[in-house]
């Protein structure tokens, strides 16, 4: 028989007895349903967990480090690669050159000191860190009470909260601090003034004649290369205005975010202020341009990290990246999305004990019918296919409805769940996602496993002797 | 003329390939303990365009051989050769094409697919045959339409009469124009005067379209009526085979007119 005129007697049989037939198809579309809500409810998940990373920068982000560093820790894989022609200094030069290569977005120093603010004449010392401005994007700093700096050099900081609650004398006893609304914080802290007191790296000889420079001779052991390696620290102060306050954890924060005060990172660096790498850098003797401690790079696509990873290796710094982190990451999401698939298809799988029951329950009403069929000539594969193609017919029809519905129920709860976070004055967050090939697979999977149920019923009804079959009255 | 019936043995006179070819024909059932020969050693020839009718008493066993001439069952030993093919060596698959092609059938209690309308019901063998779409149509209609039946096609078996029913069933054994028809007592749930227009009916086949007929019934007089030759079973043994002249005289009328 052609295809189409078994479509066409299979979907007329099942429009005959529609009752069973359609109670066969909701129990697929159960199955289906459960199946996409589980797996939608996965991927969404993960979508949800891959977009918070990349928007925290961990996955597209390398920190450079120069390997001298690294060989005072002795570290066995560095030990014979890192002859002195391969190591460099983390300089401005090496910046430039990393920020040229393939698929680097930027390159940019992480800046960090402790120094003192002081706010209404009292002083505060704490860790101050430059923030790039691509991270004006970022989690942490989107959204947050106030807004992000004007420009890269404006003379403006972010406070971290707890700073924050710091310069306000409020010091709720620890494990409390999430309880303290940001917004409380922001309102009298938000264009203020905070004076940061700092000590700016000069060149040796100083060309400031103003001030008094502290001189410093950083090298004092090195008598050859006194003159060229010793520079000056200035003692300086800086106003700046409180543009925003940031809810984030500074614990739970990669690099250049583990800080309680944050600086436009171009201001930071045209401060010059005194770093640890500084000290560390002159008592080595090496050049006399300032070398940085760490450089984050910022990769286009988390996929490249490691294209990325490797050319910065071969220029001779040590790299490091989280890609470890997103591999375990993926994994656990595989297994999740697994679980899910697992718990899902089980529903799908009882459906189809529904359509083998179905069908075999038609192949006892339909014996007669059978058997009239094969006395006009319709052969063991005719009687086979036309079985075949009313499981299949019910498994699509199913399917498709059970998408839809599973669609529905996804929206549903995320909804409801929306809702609900609203309520707790959290932002609302997709965690369903439904991606096309989840339709056709879902859909192709109710097909596929309604012909594997309808085999049975298939063959025995192919196997049905019409004489038999024909003497039943 | 010629008075009164001639008793002779099956007839001869005829050369050339039987329609119908059956050497020794068993078919057994194993019932339990019991063996119950349906069919027993049957030989017997059907010539091309004759009308035979299967006489005998209820399970002497005239089902069980028109179904094996079918095709609708194997022999358990024997021969059943139609059109130079022993049925007992086909596969199914040969036989179901048999089953297609050569023979159509029509059966006491009618056997229409009752959820399908008339014309669907005739239009079967069709789709089992792969028959184009559009040329289903018309064969559909102009069958239906030769068994008074071209109004009536939209309607289901349950809408209609025995005879109408009937009609139809044979509309669709004679949709792929066989050259066999096997009718298993085919007025046996009809009153006489319906059962009456459905002989004429495959009589008119017989005539008009040359079809070999073979038809079950235990009706003395309708065989005698409508058959050229009766074959007499009992026990499944044949016990008899005679040659009805007077039928003879009649469809030599037919034909003249
Ligand atoms: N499938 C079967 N199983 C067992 N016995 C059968 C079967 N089919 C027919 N018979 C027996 O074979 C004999 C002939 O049956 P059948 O051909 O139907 O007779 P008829 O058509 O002449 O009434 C009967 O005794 C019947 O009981
Ligand atoms: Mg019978």
């Amino acid at each position: 028989m052609k295809t189409y005129d078994l479509t066409e007697l299979a979907l007329r049989n099942l429009r005959e007895s529609s009752l069973r037939n359609s109670l066969t198809t909701i129990g697929i579309s159960v199955g289906v349903a459960s199946l996409v809500a589980m797996l939608s409810l996965g991927i969404g998940l993960q979508k949800l967990a891959t977009r918070h990373l990349a928007k925290s920068g961990l996955f597209d982000t390398v920190v450079v480090t120069s390997r001298r560093e690294m060989r005072g820790f002795g570290r066995d894989d560095e030990r014979n690669t890192a002859s002195a022609a391969e190591s460099r200094t983390l300089d401005e030069p090496a910046r430039q050159e990393i920020e040229r290569l393939p698929d680097v977005l930027e390159a940019y120093p992480d800046i960090r000191f402790i120094t003192e603010l002081r706010y209404q004449d009292k002083p505060h010392l704490t860790m101050v860190s430059g923030i790039p401005d691509s991270a004006r994007s970022n989690d942490a700093f989107a959204g947050i009470p106030g807004t992000f700096f004007s420009s890269e050099t404006a003379p403006e900081v972010i406070l971290q909260k707890s700073f924050a609650m710091e310069l306000l004398g409020k010091t709720p006893p620890p494990g409390q601090e999430d309880d303290v609304p940001v917004n409380d914080l922001a309102q009298p802290l938000l264009g203020q003034e905070l004076t940061m007191r700092y000590a700016q790296r000069v060149s040796s000889p100083s060309p400031m004649g103003e001030d008094t420079p502290t001189r410093v001779s950083a090298s004092t052991d090195l008598a050859e290369s006194w003159s060229d390696e010793a520079y000056s620290v200035i003692s300086r102060e800086q106003k700046l205005k409180i543009v925003g306050i940031s809810d984030l954890d500074p614990d739970s924060m990669r690099g250049a975010a583990r800080a309680r005060v944050f600086l436009p990172l171009k201001l930071a660096q045209d401060l010059r202020v005194m770093q640890p790498s500084d000290v560390r850098d002159s008592m080595r003797g090496f050049s006399k341009q300032p070398s940085y401690s760490t450089i984050s790079v910022r990769v286009k696509n988390p996929k490249q990290v490691e294209a990325v990873e490797q050319a910065i290796k071969k220029l001779g710094f040590n790299t490091f990246s989280i890609l470890d982190a997103t591999r375990s990451l993926r994994q656990f999401f595989a297994v999740l999305d697994l679980f899910l698939g697992i718990f899902g298809s089980l529903a799908l799988a009882v459906a189809s004990i529904g359509i083998v029951n179905t069908l075999v329950m038609a192949i006892l009403e339909r014996r007669r019918e059978i058997g009239i069929m094969k006395a006009i000539g319709a052969s063991d594969g005719d009687v086979k296919k036309l079985f075949f193609a009313e499981a299949g017919a019910m498994g699509l029809l199913g399917g498709v409805v059970g998408v839809a519905l599973g669609w529905t129920i996804g929206h549903i709860i995320n909804l409801g769940t929306n809702i609900y976070l609203k309520r707790q004055a959290l932002p609302p967050e997709s965690f369903w996602s439904v991606p096309w090939w989840l339709v056709g697979a879902a859909i192709v999977f109710a097909f596929i496993v309604s012909l594997v149920s309808g085999l049975y019923p298939a063959a025995r009804a192919a196997r049905l002797d019409p004489v038999q079959a024909l003497r039943y009255e | 003329m010629t008075i009164g019936p001639v008793h002779s043995k099956a007839p001869s006179s005829h050369n050339g390939t039987p329609a119908v070819r059956i050497v020794d024909l068993c078919r057994h059932y194993q019932m339990g303990e019991t063996l119950i020969r349906a069919v027993d050693g049957v030989s017997v020839r059907i010539q091309p365009g004759e009308f035979v009718a299967l006489l005998g008493s209820s399970g002497s066993g005239k089902s069980s051989l028109l179904n094996l001439i079918a095709g609708l069952d194997r022999p358990t030993s024997g021969a059943v050769i139609v059109e130079n093919r022993d049925l007992a060596q086909l596969s199914r698959e040969e036989l179901a094409r048999h089953r297609l092609r050569t023979v159509g059938m029509v059966f006491q209690s009618f056997n229409l697919v009752s959820r399908m309308t008339l014309a669907e019901n005739v239009e079967l063998p069709l789709r089992f045959a792969e028959v184009d779409r559009s040329q289903r149509q018309a064969l559909t209609r102009k069958a239906l339409e030769r068994v008074g039946l071209g109004a009536r096609r939209t309607h289901r078996p349950s809408e209609l009469s025995g005879g109408e029913q009937q009609r139809a069933a044979l509309a669709r054994a004679l949709i792929n124009q066989p050259k066999l028809l096997l009718a298993d007592e085919p007025t046996g749930n009809l009153d006489s005067r319906t059962g009456t227009e459905i002989m004429n009916f495959i009589r008119e086949f017989n005539q008009s379209l040359k079809m070999t007929i073979v038809m079950v019934t235990h009706e003395r007089a309708l065989a005698e009526r409508y058959a050229q030759r009766m074959i007499f079973l009992t026990d499944g043994r044949l016990v008899d085979d005679q040659s009805n002249s007077a039928t003879v005289a009649t469809s030599l009328q037919w034909e003249r007119r």
